[in-house]
């Protein structure tokens, strides 16, 4: 069986007036079915890049891209994407925010309805479905623009730094409960973040990408003795602190 | 209900006595304003000639009102105006959302946009007159040259200021640019496309009686002219305060719309 996603040698470089600037170089790592992983690396190391070319919304110039096998463009499979902020639309309710993606792809059919339903019902926000998106709290804003996503039913969620416009009281809740809906839903998910902590605590791997030009500096997966893991949990776990200053051993291995 | 605390109320109290002295202060500096109008005209501090007074600019009224269809005058003023309003609202969103679709296009038409928008106007009236004719359809014209090359390029400047992210959350979720455009510019620019149709309800009628000062039989702007042709300066004193009137109550009008929308959309881009 293929992997979910896998990216080879995957380079692209940012055309501009003064120059050429080389984003990726040769990027190869691959993400397997129910995994959740993340990538770490300095800032403007290209990480967003990379999840821009796993979306679609860029063209790698060298390597590709494949789901399970099958090249990017061709692939069956949707991929969800969550931005740093919710970006709710404050002239729509929640249940039409939600329902942006469908409508969008004319996809609105009683499963996909019903299955939308079900996600606000069991998140906590089907009370709030005809309010509009200033009246929720900052989490709840999360979780619904977490719905929004779901409710296109992607085979791989991609995360960019969504929890860092949070405040850190709220961002350590909210990626608790993003994390748990995930695994309850069964979703396969690529976390960017510069945060290690949050990488370490949510994911089953973590890669560090160098400084830019971005490549894979090297691959950790992450394990816990504990037996029942929560982001939360994680955090107090006794690897953490090992896996922590291994992480930032790799990420300061240039200066 | 918690009751007020005595400080709470006392603060509101307060307010409302604050209030009520603008108002009533406003209202004083108008009649006092009449007042010494209507006096120094009857102990003759001014001609009442050349500056009327606030009676005979009231008996104007009334034989206007009764000999030369006043009502008609204003009829027509204010239905050019609201002709040019409505049309160049029409078209200066078709014109921003082209140029929003067609960046090309914009880069291209930018410097003839600043050029037309900088130019004074009024300028074009006369020519509009000698190329169209003295008719009503050129008065309205004249009303939208005035307002359209400033509302395009507002709307198109609001269009470009969209936040790029809500505009990747489009294409996220498998959106074109046909989306983007439904979906977040236009309804995102509501608020902008009020307060430019806030300032182009003024302009619209600047246009309007410019283009009635030179080439119009009917119109407050005619009757101004008219009225400055056969000395009659207490007629011209009347237009220009019928004028007045009738530019505050097409902006509350407009404005009253504003309220009314952006609150029940809430609309905003945070």
């Amino acid at each position: 069986m293929p992997a979910l996603l896998e990216l080879d040698h995957v380079g692209l470089s940012y055309h501009t007036l003064s120059g050429e600037i080389q984003a990726l170089s040769q990027i190869s790592f691959s993400v397997q079915e129910g995994e959740f992983v993340s990538l770490v690396g300095p800032s403007g190391c290209g990480k967003s890049t990379v999840l821009n070319l796993i979306a679609g919304l860029l063209i790698p110039e060298q390597g590709q891209i494949t789901m399970q096998g099958l090249p990017r463009e061709h692939s069956v499979l949707s991929v969800g994407y969550m931005l740093q902020k919710d970006h709710l639309f404050e002239w729509l309710t929640i249940y039409e925010n939600v329902l942006l993606g469908l409508e969008i792809q004319k996809r609105k059919t009683k499963e996909s309805l019903s299955h939308v339903d079900r996600l606000l019902q069991e998140y906590g926000l089907w009370n709030f479905r005809f309010s509009h998106p200033s009246q929720l709290s900052g989490g709840m804003r999360q979780r619904a623009a977490l719905i929004r996503t779901l409710a296109l039913e992607p085979a791989l969620l991609l995360l960019d730094e969504p929890f860092s416009a949070l405040d850190y009281q709220t961002r350590l809740s909210v990626s608790d409960d993003i994390w748990k809906i995930l695994r309850k839903e069964g979703k396969t998910a690529l976390l960017v973040t510069h945060d290690i902590s949050e990488a370490i605590s949510m994911s089953d791997r973590v890669i560090i990408l160098s400084k830019a030009p971005a490549c894979v500096r090297c691959e950790i997966p992450v394990f816990t003795v504990l037996t029942d893991r929560t982001p939360m949990q994680m955090r107090n776990a006794p690897e953490f602190k090992q896996y922590f200053q291994q992480i930032w051993k790799e990420l300061n291995h240039d200066t | 209900m918690i009751p007020d605390s005595s400080a709470q109320q006392s603060f509101l109290r307060k307010h409302k006595k604050r209030q009520q002295f603008i108002r009533l202060m406003r209202l004083a500096v108008f009649l006092v304003f009449l007042l010494l109008w209507e006096v120094s005209a009857r102990l003759g501090f001014i001609d009442s000639f050349i500056f009327g007074s606030p009676g005979q600019v009231y008996l104007a009224f009334r034989t206007l009102l009764l000999t030369n269809h006043l009502l008609s005058h204003i009829g027509i003023t204010v239905f050019e105006t609201l002709a040019s309003f409505f049309l160049v609202v029409v078209f200066s969103l078709f014109f921003s959302v082209l140029l929003w679709l067609c960046p090309r296009l914009a880069a291209i038409l930018e410097p003839y946009l600043v050029v037309l928008n900088s130019l004074p106007k009024s300028a074009l009236a006369p020519l509009l007159i000698v190329w169209l004719g003295a008719s009503y359809k050129t008065i309205i014209l004249a009303g939208i040259s005035v307002a359209i090359f400033g509302s395009i390029l507002n709307l198109y400047t609001s269009f470009t200021e969209i936040d790029p992210d809500s505009l990747k959350l489009i294409r996220t979720l498998g959106g074109k640019r046909k989306d983007e455009l439904l979906r977040v510019a236009l309804p995102s620019s509501v608020p902008y496309l009020l307060s430019v149709m806030k300032v182009n309800i003024g302009l619209c009628l600047v246009g309007v009686v410019i283009g009635e000062f030179i080439g119009a039989r009917q119109g407050l702007g005619f009757l101004i002219i008219y009225s400055s042709q056969i000395f009659k300066l207490d007629w011209m004193i009347l237009s220009i305060i019928l004028l007045c009137i009738i530019a505050m109550i097409l902006y509350q009008a407009v404005s009253l719309v504003e309220k009314r929308v952006v609150h029940t959309c809430g609309a905003d881009r945070s």
